[in-house]
């Protein structure tokens, strides 16, 4: 991946005495799509503002190509934002929303004319320019507010949590148009939002926040994956944790019992916490699993179905295409590439 | 069952609106639009007639006129206060709103009398300012004096419904502005001004009414020198006894309140204020 186009060092800030973030470091790649995902309360929103120039760090620094930016009122960067409320200018139609950047910046008239119409293509709206924003559905007028930010030409698009109210349907279908809109136009993307799922589907980069401080930053596959901690592995997707000892390196006791695993580099006899997802676990007949348990309930999904199995004083998630019936006398298999190992934390302070 | 809830709810407004609304315009037209002979009732243009006479004409003029500076006055003063008032910045903006309230809890014919003792000719601005070797000066009896009362009056009413409107302006929207570009000029030329437009036109509408038929504030402030046409309304209900050609007036300064309203309002499609 290329150079650094934004650089945030030990950022600090406080709202009326309550730190919300401290000692914040953080660097994004140019033509990155770099999501800042947590929890309401994060610090993710006030990242973006850090960035976007709407609020002042109380100390620290932000770089923008290895310059400070501190000074630069927001109006003067080359960063736009799509805003999580509709912030269309309600007095203007959609025309003149998306020309407005460009007639600021005082563009021949023809250009504008050119672009607006591009980007209306672009969002599938065409025709649409004489409409007033209140005529249009929440996807559109989010759809316009992109529009009128990519016809600037930023060199980074901030989002603040710009699908938060749509539908689920239409998210997703937004959410693969973001995904493709950011291919096709090689802009730096930092996204904000507290839905794991949209985090994982569109980003480059996901940056795991929690009260104020970075948790784990990765890629998609490896958040969910490799979890760092039980905060990260609860906030993205469903997972068993339970507690257990490393006996050595590929070895680990947990659940009454040792497991080989792939995890190594933790010292002997540590005690830490095991993530299991719930697809990864393996129901099988009575007796011929690792563990034995007992099915307590089984609930239809959809694609799958969600059953607790309890195994001594251990209720496992289990997710499985194939229901078995509640009361009944199962077999648990995990296999090593589905055991993860991670450092014990302080965990109550989470969730 | 749901008909009948509705217009009990509606009833005291219904009555509100014949008795003290409707009645009395009826009544006003009723004379306007009669002369009575002897014990003859008859219908008539007689009093609008009357009314056509260059020194009248002059005075409705002269009404417009001082009430249009009054309202021109009251805008470009009202509007930065205004702003300042929903500005999210400033600190003290409960004290300030307060300020700006307290004179409307006092009597309007207190308030002007209270400036009397202050401008007259033995009042206590020339005192002081004899007593400093500045001389007197004649404050009252003059247009300026008039003019002042009514923005002195009015510019709250003009102030309330400019600030109601710049606080609907969402500040994301503000933020949009500036993140597309905009400094605080074009901020203000492209986003406020434009979205506070209905809160300009019905302070207008509430500095500029009262402002054309006031009476009061001619009387005291204009020591009967500066005749406005509330002047003549108000002599023809009470010293002339002359109903009818009162009531014609009223009609009169009706209509041309109204095109001047009408005209106003061209200049908006926001429903809520053609209403008024």
């Amino acid at each position: 991946m290329g150079e650094h186009i934004i650089d945030l060092i030990n950022i600090s800030k406080s709202f009326d005495d309550t730190p919300v973030l401290s000692n914040f470091n953080l660097y994004i790649r140019k033509n990155e799509f770099i999501t800042l995902l947590g929890p309401s309360g994060c610090g993710k929103t006030t990242t973006l503002r850090i960035i976007g120039g709407f609020d002042k760090p109380d100390t620290g620094q932000v770089l923008y190509k290895n310059q400070d930016i501190q000074t630069i009122p927001p109006n003067k960067r080359n960063f736009n934002t799509v805003f999580q409320k509709y912030s269309l200018f309600p007095h203007m139609n959609i025309y003149e929303n998306i020309a407005f950047g460009l007639k600021i910046k005082k563009m021949p008239k023809d250009y504008i004319q050119e672009k607006v119409k591009w980007a209306l293509k672009l969002i599938n709206l065409s025709g649409y320019e004489k409409r007033k924003p209140d005529s249009l559905s929440g996807g559109q007028q989010q759809r316009v507010a992109i529009a009128r930010a990519i016809v600037c030409e930023p060199e980074i698009i901030l989002f603040d949590e710009p699908l938060g109210a749509l539908d689920l349907k239409l998210r997703q279908e937004m959410q693969h148009e973001l995904k493709k809109l950011k291919d096709s136009l090689g802009i730096t993307f930092i996204y904000v939002t507290h839905d794991q799922e949209e985090a994982l589907t569109m980003s480059d980069t996901i940056v795991v926040m929690s009260k104020g401080e970075i948790q784990q930053i990765g890629t998609p596959v490896d958040i969910y994956n490799e979890p760092k901690n039980r905060f990260v592995a609860r906030f993205i997707g469903e997972s068993n944790i339970v507690g257990g000892v490393m006996l050595e390196d590929f070895s680990v006791s947990f659940a009454g019992r040792k497991f080989e695993c792939v995890d190594k580099g933790f010292g002997k006899n540590e005690e830490i916490d095991v993530v299991i997802r719930p697809e990864d676990i393996k129901l099988v007949p009575s007796g011929e699993g690792m563990l034995s348990g007992t099915v307590k309930s089984v609930f239809f999904k959809g694609v799958h179905y969600e059953m607790r199995v309890e195994c001594g004083d251990i209720i496992w998630q289990v997710q499985s295409t194939m229901p078995e019936q509640p009361g009944e006398n199962v077999g648990i298999n995990i296999f090593p590439n589905d055991i993860h190992i991670m450092k014990k934390s302080e965990d109550l302070q989470f969730l | 069952m749901k008909k009948l809830g509705k217009a009990v709810v509606l009833f005291p407004f219904v009555l509100w609106m014949v008795l003290l609304i409707l009645v009395p315009l009826a009544l006003i037209a009723y004379y306007a639009f009669t002369k009575s002979d002897g014990n003859i009732l008859q219908f008539s243009f007689e009093n609008f007639k009357s009314f056509i006479r260059p020194d009248l004409l002059l005075v409705l003029a002269r009404s417009l006129k001082l009430s249009l500076i009054a309202t021109a006055i009251c805008l470009f003063a009202g509007y930065p206060v205004a702003m300042i008032l929903a500005g999210n910045t400033f600190k003290k903006k409960a004290l300030l709103l307060v300020l700006f309230i307290a004179p409307m809890w006092m009597n309007f014919l207190l308030r002007t009398y209270a400036w009397l003792t202050l401008l007259e000719g033995t009042g206590v601005i020339n005192t002081i300012l004899d007593a400093l070797g500045l001389g007197t000066h004649t404050f009252l009896g003059n247009e300026n004096a008039v003019v002042f009362g009514m923005v002195y009056n009015l510019l709250p009413y003009m102030i309330f419904p400019i600030y109601s409107s710049i606080c609907k302006i969402s500040p994301n929207i503000l933020e949009a502005a500036e993140d597309l570009g905009s400094n605080a000029y074009t901020r203000f030329t492209r986003i406020i001004l434009p979205l506070s437009i209905p809160g300009v036109l019905s302070g207008i509408t509430m500095v500029f009414v009262p402002g054309v038929t006031t009476f009061v504030i001619s009387q005291f402030l204009g020591s009967g020198n500066v005749i406005l046409i509330g002047d003549i309304i108000e002599q023809q209900f009470t010293r002339a006894s002359n109903w009818g050609f009162g009531a014609a007036i009223s009609i009169v300064v009706m209509i041309v309140v109204f095109i001047c309203m009408w005209i106003i309002n061209r200049f908006t499609d926001e429903p809520e204020v053609t209403m008024l």
